[in-house]
């Protein structure tokens, strides 16, 4: 089943005039995602790629029925673009865009809780990847290539770690149902948990890989609900334990400035909670084996 | 990016913070000039480094006469300050803040932050001020207040008033307490700080409150709209290769290990650090070359590497999404022309065999890896010799 994307999701590219958005836009479309449409102001009217482009989300979901998009948006305007995909009644949007303000995230968390829970606009990202059913549909930038559709879901803060663990799983024959990267900033559209829940109900999903590094709860909070929710294996990874602490390493969210932000403790919990841990960041594909191993 | 402490007093002011009266000095006269124009008896001349425990470290020095004045001056100026936080190298003081110094009856700890879990602003107070506020928290946590912002609204007056009438002030107190309180937390938005604190904020005797210290760290992604804060960067506080790699579009952190890496993304850059301590290794550094490997940003960051020159050995270790191996590999055979220290080079993804194939024809004598087991071990033990 997969989570979130498949190959009959209606998609519009937000930004995707641009040529980075239209570079990926060409990748997903190959890759057999449902691209409808994209959004850029000021240029509704034209074709772009085969498909309309419009000024508006509202206009875009109201021509093309499009329930989910991905965001290639500028940081200055990153915010404003999620929120009026929100409000034009998006299910989710992913958003790639490294470089957005924290507290415009704090923001736009706070105006997704507008809408009710039920009806309220899933966001992944930002400075993420991005999210792929394998063989089925591509919301992102990941190499398409390096998934081969199976049984295992990945969620990961890390964007390159996520495809390392793709990789190591695929040499293995090991396959993927979605992968879902959450992104490295320090306040994020969905964290683990959000997508946890998500494979713990897929019933094509056997098991989880779940890749964090430093800084932040999302950790911690996913391994103890994972213990008191999680009906299939979880293999967990934390890069950074050679990280000094006070230090931003690359991601914006990636700094140990708090009790529980290091790498060695976060392994701690998780190993606590039961999940997995893989030992290191070679043997992530290695681990996930053993967990299959175990339920099968 | 951080700021001096001197800057942040002129921020904050700028917001309705009271601040005691004091100017800037880059020499021991300019200092005494200060504390002429200050007026008053006694002054505090403390060097502006970016680091917390300056005290503790002798950079603060309280003075008496313009001749203690001068000689404080004289002390710090020109010198490297090595705090708790600074490391043993320290950071270069480039000038003092004279300040009037004046008693007070009470310290209280004022701070802001940006709380992960909650996703909010998260305010902070404590009556035990001009202490560690973790030690605090440990030792007395009944004594810290929490409020938590609602984004929606921002914070309101009734809030600041808890917090004071929590710490115990008296009601011609809490009206300046409460101004002092929303300034620090209108700067922390209207500026995108990511940590406000006032430690300590001073209860004078007749019941006017100062900021004795204020520090200020704000968001990197939102300089680009903060340009009278993005003016105030100061490089001389930051390890100069950092300050060179981000002008290069390049993330980078030194380290103490000999083992140089370049890779692309800030998890598999934090993992294959890791790797390389696993197989018994230490990173010279953390480097995220980021999306677009190109040659030039390649050049770049071993050019960076390189400057450090306890690097024994370079790993590069490169998953080629959108850029393809066989490009990546072109850029490290640029780069590793002249090399004399051992390369290992892990390529993953699109086109690897092809960029295996140009790095072993480049006739230059790179090392090849597979894997990420197999990267480390043999960059370890290329720089073990």
């Amino acid at each position: 089943m997969s989570i979130l994307i498949d190959e009959k999701t209606p998609v519009i590219v937000q930004g995707i005039t641009g040529d980075k958005a239209t570079f990926h836009a060409k990748e997903m479309i190959a890759y057999g995602t449902r691209v409808v449409g994209g959004v850029t102001p000021g240029k509704g009217g034209l074709t772009h790629l085969d498909r309309p482009v419009f000024d508006t989300m509202k206009d875009a979901v109201k021509a093309t029925g499009a329930e989910a998009s991905l965001a290639f948006v500028p940081p200055p305007y990153a915010a404003d673009s999620l929120m009026e995909a929100a409000d034009a009644g998006l299910r989710l949007v992913c958003i790639i865009t490294d470089g957005i303000p924290a507290q415009d995230m704090m923001r736009v968390k706070r105006y997704l809780m507008r809408f009710q829970k039920e009806k309220r606009t899933l966001v992944v990202g930002p400075n993420c990847a991005g999210i792929i059913s394998a063989g089925r549909a591509m919301l992102g930038i990941m190499p398409g290539n390096i998934y081969v559709r199976g049984n295992v879901g990945i969620v990961s803060r890390s964007g390159t770690l996520g495809y390392e663990a793709a990789a190591q799983m695929k040499a293995l024959g090991i396959g993927v149902t979605t992968s879902v990267g959450i992104g490295g900033d320090p306040i994020n559209g969905s964290s683990f948990l959000d997508h946890l829940a998500l494979f713990n109900e897929d019933p094509e999903t056997r098991a989880v890989v779940m890749i964090g590094e430093i800084g932040g709860p999302q950790e911690a909070e996913a391994s103890a609900w994972i213990k008191a929710n999680m009906k299939k294996p979880v293999v967990g990874y934390v890069a950074g334990l050679t990280a000094p602490k006070g230090r931003r390493m690359g991601h914006a969210g990636a700094i140990i400035s708090a009790e529980g932000d290091t790498a060695a403790e976060k392994a701690e919990i998780m190993k606590s909670y039961g999940l997995y841990v893989a030992p290191s960041a070679a043997e992530l594909g290695s681990t996930v084996a053993k967990a299959l191993a175990k339920v099968s | 990016m951080d700021i001096h402490e001197y800057q942040a007093k002129e921020l904050l002011s700028g917001f309705g913070v009271p601040v005691p009266r004091g100017s800037v000095a880059y020499s021991p006269d300019q200092a005494v000039f200060v504390a002429t124009e200050l007026g008053g008896w006694h002054w505090a001349v403390k060097a502006q480094v970016h680091s917390g425990g300056r005290g503790k470290a002798g950079g603060i020095k309280l003075c008496r006469t313009y001749h203690e004045v001068s000689e404080a001056a004289k002390e710090l100026l020109g010198k490297r300050l090595v705090t708790s936080q600074t490391g043993p190298e320290g950071k270069v003081c480039q000038r003092v803040y004279v300040e009037v110094a004046e008693p007070f009856e009470r310290e209280i700890y004022l701070g802001f932050v940006l709380d992960r879990k909650l996703q909010r602003i998260r305010v902070i107070a404590s009556s035990q001020g001009g202490m560690d506020i973790e030690e605090v928290a440990k030792k007395d946590p009944e004594s810290i207040r929490q409020i938590q912002v609602e984004p929606a609204v921002g914070m309101q007056p009734f809030q600041a008033r808890e917090i004071a009438f929590g710490l115990g002030l008296n009601i011609k107190q809490v009206s300046r307490a409460v101004t002092a309180i929303l300034g620090c937390y209108r700067a922390f938005r209207d500026l995108d700080a990511t940590m406000v604190e006032i430690n300590p904020l001073v209860v004078t005797k007749d019941h006017r409150l100062l900021a004795l210290d204020a520090k200020m760290s704000f968001d990197d992604n939102a300089l680009f709209r903060r340009p009278a804060v993005a003016e105030m960067r100061d490089s001389a506080q930051e390890d100069p290769r950092e300050a060179q790699a981000s002008q290069h579009g390049l993330n980078y952190v030194g380290l103490t290990g000999d083992i140089g890496c370049i890779i692309n993304g800030a998890g598999l850059a934090m993992a294959t650090m890791d790797m390389i301590k696993y197989s018994g290794g230490e990173p010279a550094n953390f480097l995220d070359v980021g999306g677009g490997a190109s040659p030039e940003r390649v050049a770049e960051a071993f050019r960076l590497v390189l400057s450090d020159r306890n690097v024994k050995a370079i790993l590069v270790n490169i998953f080629a999404g959108i850029n393809r191996c066989d490009w990546v590999a072109q850029g490290v055979v640029q780069a590793a022309k002249g090399l004399r220290i051992p390369l290992i080079v892990r390529l993953a993804g699109t086109n690897v065999d092809e960029g295996n194939r140009i790095i072993k024809e480049s006739g230059l004598p790179i090392i090849t890896a597979s894997d990420l087991a197999d990267a480390s071990k043999k960059a370890v033990a290329a720089a073990r010799g």
